[in-house]
């Protein structure tokens, strides 16, 4: 990896738990089908992702990765196996693995504001009203929304959406961010602006984040590793590859660069083996 | 001043739009009831021993419609009077019910057990004419008023306990994963998720047990008599008052329409969703 994405590990905490801050364990997702036997969705799964690090899950549909980001997410429970974070055992849903949603999961009846208040009361019970609403516009401002923050979801684009969920996530300040296909649902000119978006806001406040994708673009731009899985049933880890690339990034630059081409090609010659 | 500098402004455009809307809202609807009076006016020239012609009707029901709210003794009162009390007798019952069926079709949609032991009952009681419970409930409060307003009560169960159960076992996955994620407890779920999620099926209810309502207060009083607008129906037919009856119709008629729109209202302020209507 390159030293100079590696995050500065802060002093007070081990370094041990930095490295492993998120592990999963030999995780097996089974469903029994009608015949009585185990359709297989996810076989022996391991992979560690660090505090700060940005890891990226690609696979093609069907791969079982949103099984996989809904375990982490305590949606769903492993057959077997184990996932733990700052190694306390993951077994339902919590705040402190925030999910950003594929369809944003905006609750229709509320305004962009009282989205994210929703979720800022339910986690910081403890602060004050003054506490929560300020916390409620940083990060309304932080997804350049404010001019938006007493509309309805269905007055809103769909990456304005999704930015109300990425601010409604990141609100709820989470150990760590679970995003399943969050650019999945946006038209080719929105996308690009909204990866951008997120990208510079991860690199103001690092923190681990997985995110589950189709696209090897995506992957390659936004990720410090992505993760390439083999075909569904029965699907694992095929190949991890390393994004070595400087940061910040941005598309601009990363089309110039060959080393980014060549990784695209690791990439796509991987997943074409599974097609 | 103003109108006349805005039509001024406005471009060809606006004014085929501006008369688009006019054309839609008023013209069209008005063309309908033209066309319902012009055939009763028809009917009733060919066939004058069956009804009055819409002049003669409107002539003989200025008394009622001029003077609404007239008292001229203990049983002789306007017509507002009259459906003042039947609206009275709705209301009640109806809310009696929707305070009823919400928690009811509340029950239903999340408990699969309660689903499985209620639904049975609800599909045998929902087809039975209201009219039949009119006996029963005389029997057991031996007056009319009570007896009408238990038989709207038992109008206004079924559509809202289906459709409260159905809006509750819809609420997307999505909307409670959200809930879950943020570690959110399960009774708040069902006021801060389940409840609003479900509350446009269940005003759908409300709507359709209303109007269910208000069509059998009409029969209901028909049967009981005593003061209401179903009662005045009766009480004129029986005085061969054809017309009056006729102004009944387009009286309750009215109200219900009212009733609805006050409903859809009601549904869009309280879900920040517009309503169908």
């Amino acid at each position: 990896m390159n030293p100079a994405i590696k995050p500065l590990a802060p002093k007070d905490s081990p370094e041990f738990d930095r490295e492993t801050f998120l592990v999963i364990e030999n995780v097996v997702k089974s469903f029994p089908k009608p015949d009585g036997s185990q359709f297989v969705v996810l076989n022996g799964i391991n992979l560690t992702i660090k505090a700060q690090e940005y890891v990226s899950v690609i696979g093609h549909s069907g791969c079982g990765k949103s099984t996989l980001i809904r375990i982490v997410a305590g949606l769903e429970k492993a057959t077997s196996g184990l996932v733990t974070l700052e190694g306390k055992a993951i077994r339902k849903p919590g705040a402190e693995r925030m999910m950003v949603f594929q369809g944003y999961s905006l609750l229709p009846w509320l305004t962009v504001k009282e989205n994210i208040r929703m979720a800022v009361d339910e986690v910081f019970k403890n602060l004050s009203r003054a506490e929560k609403t300020s916390l409620v516009y940083e990060h309304i401002a932080m997804v350049n929304l404010t001019a938006a923050a007493d509309k309805y979801p269905d007055e809103l684009s769909g990456g304005m959406k999704q930015r109300v969920g990425l601010a409604r996530a990141l609100a709820t300040r989470p150990k760590m961010l679970l995003l399943d296909e969050p650019f999945g649902a946006l038209d080719a000119l929105t996308r690009p602006k909204l990866q951008q978006q997120v990208l510079d806001i991860w690199d103001n406040h690092r923190q681990a984040v997985m995110m589950i994708t189709h696209d090897v673009d995506e992957a390659i731009f936004m990720s410090d590793r992505v993760v390439m899985m083999t075909n569904g049933p029965n699907a694992t880890i095929g190949k991890v590859l390393d994004i070595p690339l400087p940061r910040p990034r941005n598309h601009h630059q990363l089309r110039e660069s060959k080393e980014y081409h060549e990784l695209r090609n690791q990439a796509l010659d991987f997943l074409e083996q599974y097609q | 001043m103003i109108l006349m500098t805005l039509a001024a402004k406005a471009n060809p455009s606006q004014i085929k739009r501006l008369s688009s809307i006019v054309q839609a809202k008023f013209l069209l609807p008005l063309a309908g009831f033209a066309g319902i009076i012009a055939l009763w006016w028809v009917i009733a020239l060919f066939r004058h021993e069956m009804m009055p012609t819409p002049p003669e009707a409107l002539s003989k029901n200025l008394d009622f419609i001029l003077h609404p709210f007239y008292r001229r003794g203990p049983g002789d009162l306007g017509l507002g009077w009259l459906l003042l009390a039947s609206l009275r007798r709705v209301c009640i019952g109806f809310l009696l019910g929707a305070i009823v069926a919400i928690p009811v079709g509340f029950l239903i949609g999340l408990s699969r057990h309660a689903w499985l032991a209620l639904n049975p009952l609800i599909q045998v009681f929902k087809p039975v004419s209201p009219l039949v419970w009119l006996p029963i409930a005389l029997a057991i409060f031996n007056s009319a008023e009570p007896a009408a307003i238990f038989v709207i009560f038992i109008t206004s169960l079924w559509s809202t306990i289906i459709n409260t159960a159905e809006g509750v076992s819809n609420v997307p996955k999505d909307y409670l994963e959200v809930a879950e994620v943020l570690e959110m407890p399960r009774w708040k779920q069902l006021i801060k998720v389940i409840l609003p999620a479900s509350l446009p099926y269940i005003f759908t209810g409300l709507r359709i047990s209303l109007g269910i309502a208000w069509l059998v207060i009409v029969a209901v009083e028909m049967l009981t008599g005593g003061i209401g607008i179903g009662f005045f129906v009766w009480d004129e037919w029986n005085r061969l008052n054809v017309s009056s009856v006729f102004l009944a119709v387009f009286v309750i008629g009215l109200t219900g329409l009212i009733l609805d729109y006050a409903l859809a209202r009601l549904q869009t302020a309280m879900t920040h969703r517009s309503a169908r209507t």
